[in-house]
């Protein structure tokens, strides 16, 4: 055996055996599912930012999605993700959350605005065409100056309650407003609607203060989400939800699953019958494939959605097609030489085709998978998941197709002799 | 075998499909779901295991709330459920196109450089529009006749045929191209036939092994991908075949047309 061969042949098995231990041996590394199979919500909003300044756009679309990526996280949904994308001057926000059951709930608590503003009565006349609550005049103590906020039950009344600490600023700000309105309601607007307005009885000091409306336990917790990860820059409007239950997402994978496995054995028995003892080279081949496939999904991971697992069973056909390419080749060959060279021969030149149909699909997948996030292109979604899977799908048959087969045919010849 | 001889028989398959495709696309349209339209969809599995299916047109949040508490005070399970908004479809079809002519014209760039011809690229890239014509053409056919919906899934089906397609063109003609090295004849027409006669046993059986995935996805895959995989299968079929009988046939003829076109004009 040549030493190269040797050399490959090791290499081959050093790949199969750690794929084999990624895929099947290590609970460490998880199909990471997308929301068609596994269940939960994309949801998809879109910036209102038609009265922001255009110089200033770009932050207050950067720091909305911010805020919204911290609204997600607070939420806590694992695995959740966060886009933003842009398509003839429409900003949309898009985002994707697992396994979540009530989107509802997700949809309430990431598309309010949570601005939170403190505004005091206005003395002297309700003409006051600024202030959009009637009679009361916003103080500069907002949201954004609070430092934290959370739930609580308020001590008089045992009801849940929202308390908020104010960094340096706010409580200087508090104090000199407090301090000037004592005997005067406080009134605490949240987006534009009063949800409490406390009588203020003498100057507060330490910034801290309570928001007690009529909160249900839910409706505290959400807003001290929505207030730690502070309010929206600009408004948002929900354009599209796509919710998935996880039922039918579980299902979705039982079923395509059984279906790959009866695919690739109805497949191994063609091979076999067509091509004999090539043909279990081929299937071999199929087989780390699919394991070194698993493992690639499993390592970086590949978020799996349905078309995606089209991708996958596409790549299955090209992979067989190199092998196909090489096996056909062969049966001409070897007509007009010795079996050793008209393998080499038809290595040679199956190769010249399996790499520029290759480098054709590798050119569409590109543009499809979109990695550079051109706006004008598919950001997220079923069409990225696709052709990622039909990218890596053609990289690693390229291996298998060439490296795999190639080195165990030399291997199977060197046995007969 | 002199596979160029009937021509004309390929051109009549090919029209025959293309035409009622496109018949049934200028009568009935397309049946597009509401990835295209907006609108509501959603599915509930009501408590007695009944699986209801909902369609509705655009809906205000309020009305989307609406119908969502009503099936849930009922007990039923959310199976699925989807708001699409007005302006996401119109998007979501110029984003495809964008995506479809960028891939062409890099894959026509591609083929002519590595076939150094111009020719070969606009010859591959005719048999994928051809297999993109057939695919949408039939589904507007089984929109129509078996209720059918073009949904998001249909354009990546859209998508793969456009790769599958080109793949299976460059087989062919990367024979070619080694026969016209080799051979010391300049005959187009004789070599596209022996390059046919050896690809078409790969061909086939290439095409045969993807087909098996598809029918088992097909049949075993459940409601959701069933359409999905018949897309795929109609692409890989009509992909395998416009390699040899859309993309070669073509080629071949502007060669010839080309060469009388020269030799009429240097007499």
């Amino acid at each position: 055996m040549k030493k190269s061969l040797l050399v490959k042949l090791l290499l081959i098995l050093a790949i199969v055996g750690v794929s084999l231990y990624v895929s099947f041996f290590d609970s460490r590394f998880k199909f990471s599912l997308g929301l068609d199979l596994a269940g939960g919500s994309r949801l998809v909003f879109e910036a209102d930012t038609s009265r922001v300044d255009l110089s200033i756009k770009d932050k207050a679309l950067e720091s909305l999605r911010t805020v919204i990526e911290k609204r997600v996280n607070l939420f806590g949904v694992s695995e959740s993700n966060v886009y933003s994308s842009n398509f003839e001057n429409k900003d949309r926000i898009i985002v994707e959350l697992p396994g979540i059951t009530d989107p509802k709930e997700a949809t309430l608590l990431i598309g309010k605005t949570a601005q939170l503003v403190f505004a005091i009565p206005n003395s002297e006349s309700e003409a006051t065409a600024s202030s959009e609550i009637v009679g009361l005049i916003p103080t500069n103590l907002t949201g954004a100056d609070l430092k934290s906020a959370e739930t609580i039950f308020d001590q008089n009344t045992g009801k849940p309650a929202v308390a908020i600490e104010f960094n340096d600023e706010g409580s200087k700000k508090f104090e000199t407003i407090t301090g000037e309105n004592i005997g005067k309601p406080l009134a605490i607007l949240l987006d534009n609607e009063i949800v409490s307005s406390p009588l203020v009885n003498e100057k507060i000091t330490g910034g801290k203060a309570q928001i007690s409306g009529q909160f249900t336990l839910e409706e505290a917790e959400k807003l001290e989400t929505q207030l730690n990860a502070g309010a929206l820059p600009v408004p948002v409007l929900l354009v599209e939800e796509k919710t998935v239950g996880a039922s039918l997402g579980v299902d979705s994978i039982n079923k395509s699953l059984k279906a790959g496995i009866i695919g690739l054995i109805m497949i191994s028995i063609f091979m076999i019958l067509i091509y004999g003892r090539y043909g279990i080279v081929s299937v071999i081949s199929l087989l780390i494939f699919a394991i070194i496939t698993i493992a690639i999904y499993k390592i970086i991971p590949i978020t799996l959605t349905l078309p995606g697992i089209a991708g996958f069973l596409l790549t299955v056909g090209m992979a067989v097609d190199s092998n196909i390419l090489i096996f056909e080749r062969l049966k001409e060959e070897i007509k007009l030489k010795s079996l050793e060279t008209a393998m080499e021969v038809s290595f040679g030149k199956a190769w010249d085709s399996i790499r520029d149909a290759n480098i054709a699909t590798l050119v569409a997948a590109f543009i499809l998978a979109n990695p550079l996030d051109w706006g004008f292109l598919h950001i997220s979604g079923p069409v990225r998941g696709f052709a990622i899977t039909l990218a890596l799908g053609i990289g690693i048959s390229l291996f298998t197709g060439i490296v795999v087969s190639r080195s165990l045919l030399r291997l199977f010849i060197r046995n007969d002799k | 075998m002199n596979w160029m001889k009937y021509k004309l028989l390929y051109l009549t398959i090919s029209l025959v499909f293309i035409s009622s495709g496109l018949y049934s696309l200028f009568k009935w349209g397309l049946s597009l779901s509401i990835d295209f339209t907006g609108g509501v969809k959603a599915v509930y599995k009501l408590e007695n295991g009944e699986i209801l299916n909902i369609k509705e047109g655009i809906k205000t949040i309020q009305e989307v709330d609406k119908i969502r508490n009503e099936y849930k005070s009922k007990g039923a399970i959310e199976e699925v459920f989807e708001v699409v908004g007005p302006s996401i479809g119109p998007e979501l079809i110029k984003k495809t196109y964008y995506a479809v002519g960028i891939s062409t014209v890099l894959i026509l760039l591609w083929i002519t450089v590595q076939f150094r011809s111009v020719k070969f690229g606009i010859s591959a890239v005719l048999a994928m529009l051809h297999d993109m014509l057939v695919l949408i053409g039939s589904f507007s056919l089984f929109g129509h006749f078996l209720n059918a919906e073009i949904d998001f899934l249909f354009v990546t089906a859209v998508l793969t045929t456009l790769s599958f397609s080109v793949h299976d063109t460059i087989v062919v003609f990367d024979r070619i191209r080694e026969k016209l090295k080799l051979s010391s004849t300049e005959n187009l027409e004789l070599i596209a036939n022996q390059a046919i006669t050896e690809t078409m046993v790969r061909s086939v059986n290439n095409s045969l092994t993807i087909i098996f995935m598809l029918l088992s996805l097909i049949l075993l895959g459940g409601e959701t991908i069933k359409w999905f995989g018949l897309a795929l299968l109609i692409g890989t079929v009509s992909g395998t075949y416009s390699s040899p009988f859309v993309a070669i046939p073509f080629l071949v003829t502007w060669e010839y047309i080309q060469k009388k076109y020269v030799s009429l004009r240097t007499k």
